[in-house]
């Protein structure tokens, strides 16, 4: 089994990092191992539809599951369509989260969450000013 | 002769200046390019009478073709496609209709399918013409280049441009023959006008400026405008009689024949400024 967890760092101490699209890394981490190798997420300075390529950047990586903060509409439609499961995760590290994971203890994603405010609605980071 | 009104920042007065220029100018057209807000109609009042739709061509995935290669969403620069293991989905709202998707797709699964964003709207005589971009919608370029066929080259058309400085602002500055720069005298002014002064000059586009809400001391702009040769082509003074009427739709030019005989003379002086 792989997991990827979105996180601030490139080590599995380093705390789950809550944005999905935006997110600095994408940690895969072999729960029964507990070893891990770092993604940087090069869509997260992306002006539009970084969930979206955060989202086929997680289905190219082949994992099981993903462990996140939030994700958005378009992400979730994308996610959705895989077999990959989806976790919300919990404000702590990346080790933290996948002993949750392992101990059942995390919630599966029900609902999408909108778009996140203050990176233009989704639509880019600042909107006016920022086309094309 | 094409004449556009910017600002970099918001709030200025571009409205005031390009409808008062195109209400003083005989045979001229007033182009409301704020596609996302446009406000002119507020005070031109047009009956807008003639409308087209504006749409752009977006990607569509035929299933039954598609080889699930990935090359689709590889190639596009704006996250507009993600594969699956099941389909290709597409994301409309974020395609910025370059076509790249369906020059790479092999397979030839991908045909190009209309999609409406906006409207432009004009009066009987062309002289108020606006676009509008429907709600929603991030990308207002393509109804940009849709009013661009609304100008009549045999008239004087005054380009009421967005904010800012962005993609929109230099799309509707392309082919234009002298700008208008309207600021004022607060250092949030003097910088934006120091971006719009560099997109000009940039894009070799001979302008002035017009200060608008001057008051006693206009120093820090006029330093400015000496510095990069810039003439002040007019000073709009700081004034409750000029907000109190703005607010009600009227502009300075319907209140009072002072200024109309001011914005006629600088309208007047435009010919002359765009030749240099």
């Amino acid at each position: 089994m792989r997991v990827i967890v979105t996180s601030t760092g490139s080590t599995i101490d380093s705390q789950m990092d809550p944005r999905f699209g935006r997110a600095e890394y994408f940690l895969i981490v072999d729960p029964d191992t507990m070893k891990t190798t770092a993604i940087d997420n090069a869509s997260r300075h992306a002006s539009g539809g970084a969930g979206i390529a955060a989202a086929q950047a997680i289905i190219d990586a082949r994992v099981d599951a993903l462990v996140t903060g939030h994700l958005g509409p378009n992400a979730l439609n994308v996610l959705r369509d895989t077999k990959i499961a989806l976790y919300e995760g919990v404000p702590s590290t990346v080790a933290e989260n996948l002993n949750q994971l392992k101990a059942g203890q995390l919630k599966p994603v029900s609902a999408s969450g909108s778009s996140y405010p203050g990176q233009g609605g989704g639509l880019g980071q600042g909107r006016r000013g920022g086309q094309l | 002769m094409r004449i556009a009104v910017l600002s970099g920042k918001g709030g200025t007065g571009k409205t005031t200046v390009a409808a008062s220029l195109a209400l003083v100018t005989a045979n001229s057209q007033y182009i409301d390019c704020d596609v996302e807000e446009p406000n002119g109609f507020l005070y031109l009042t047009p009956e807008f009478s003639r409308s087209s739709v504006v749409k752009v061509r977006v990607p569509q995935i035929d299933e039954s073709i598609c080889t699930l290669c990935g090359a689709c969403a590889r190639i596009c620069q704006f996250n507009a496609l993600a594969v699956t293991p099941k389909r290709v989905l597409t994301f409309s709202e974020l395609c910025h209709h370059c076509g790249a998707c369906s020059l790479v797709c092999e397979a030839g699964a991908i045909t190009e399918v209309d999609r409406r964003i906006g409207v432009i709207e004009a009066d009987a005589v062309g002289f108020a013409v606006q676009g509008q971009l429907d709600v929603g919608e991030p990308v207002g370029i393509p109804i940009l280049d849709n009013l661009k066929i609304w100008i009549d080259p045999d008239r004087t058309a005054f380009l009421d441009c967005p904010p800012g400085a962005s993609c929109a602002v230099v799309h509707s500055l392309e082919d234009c023959d002298y700008a208008i720069l309207v600021t004022e005298p607060t250092p949030f002014g003097l910088h934006d006008l120091e971006i719009a002064a560099e997109l000009v000059k940039t894009m070799g586009i001979p302008a002035g400026i017009v200060l608008n809400k001057a008051g006693n001391d206009n120093s820090i702009i006029e330093i400015f405008a000496a510095e990069h040769h810039l003439p002040i082509l007019l000073k709009i003074p700081y004034s409750r009689q000029i907000a109190t009427d703005y607010s009600n739709g009227v502009l300075p030019v319907q209140a009072s024949s002072e200024w109309a005989y001011l914005f006629g003379e600088l309208a007047a002086r435009l010919p002359g400024l765009v030749r240099g």
